[in-house]
């Protein structure tokens, strides 16, 4: 997380266009080096305030053990309300940049599930970024989680 | 007409199967289509009554209308994140 240092100058903005939002439903591991590439990637020189929020998988729940998770995604549906939510990101913090990446498939405990990025001139809004779009995403986006268990296994909720 | 329904999570596993056609008369609705899903597979009846639906892949209420062709899914409770 880096906070924001402006060098000494007079514009009010950057001269650097943002990036388009980052949207992806993906197999591939989410892996530091693939969130430091999303923080590069939303990252311009306008940019004070980056915040990453990481979904990582959980040993437990609810009171049980959880061996694993596997994540399934309705993909064409999930990547449209994640764009519909990047564009809300757009409307309400206008000099925001946002990555929003979900992994589906098998996952271990200790595996990161979920990223969102959101890179701001200064730090209040990217955080408020970042929370609205994770928050936005968990009650929109068709996107299901089954938990395994040492003795079954079972699609839940939230 | 008929309507192509894909099935994800809970609702794929107890069908077996990722999607299907079903034949719908002309002009039936989301709710229709639900009635004639829970009629046609026992497996779903216990599941759909939580479900939301889709729409050619976005959200719609059940008297949404559907049309030929159309790409219905029902969308168990969300787990995101």
């Amino acid at each position: 997380m880096a906070d924001e240092t402006s060098a000494e100058t007079s514009a009010e903005t950057s001269e650097q266009a943002l990036p388009a939002p980052i949207i992806h439903i993906t197999r591939d591991p989410l892996d530091g080096e693939a969130i430091r590439a999303l923080e590069q990637a939303v990252t311009t020189a306008g940019a004070g305030g980056i915040v990453t929020f990481a979904g990582v998988v959980r040993d437990n729940a609810r009171g049980k053990r959880v061996r694993a998770l596997e994540y399934d995604a309705y993909p064409e549906m999930a990547e449209s309300e994640m764009a519909r939510i990047a564009a809300e990101v757009a409307q309400r913090w206008p000099e925001s940049a946002l990555a929003m990446v979900h992994r589906i498939g098998p996952l271990a405990i200790g595996e990161c599930s979920v990223v969102v990025v959101a890179a701001c001139p200064h730090r209040a809004e990217a955080f408020e970024a970042c929370r609205y779009a994770i928050d936005a995403l968990k009650a929109s986006v068709p996107i299901w989680k089954k938990e395994i268990y040492e003795d079954g296994q079972e699609w839940v909720e939230g | 007409m008929q309507v192509r329904i894909r099935y994800f999570a809970a609702l794929r596993e107890a069908v077996g199967e990722a999607e299907e056609a079903l034949d719908l008369p002309d002009g039936a609705t989301v709710a229709q289509a639900r009635g004639l899903l829970a009629e046609r597979r026992p497996a779903l009846a216990k599941l759909l009554p939580a479900c939301a639906a889709a729409v050619n892949r976005g959200y719609a209420q059940a008297e949404t209308p559907l049309s030929d062709g159309a790409e219905l899914v029902f969308i168990p409770p969300l787990g995101g994140g």
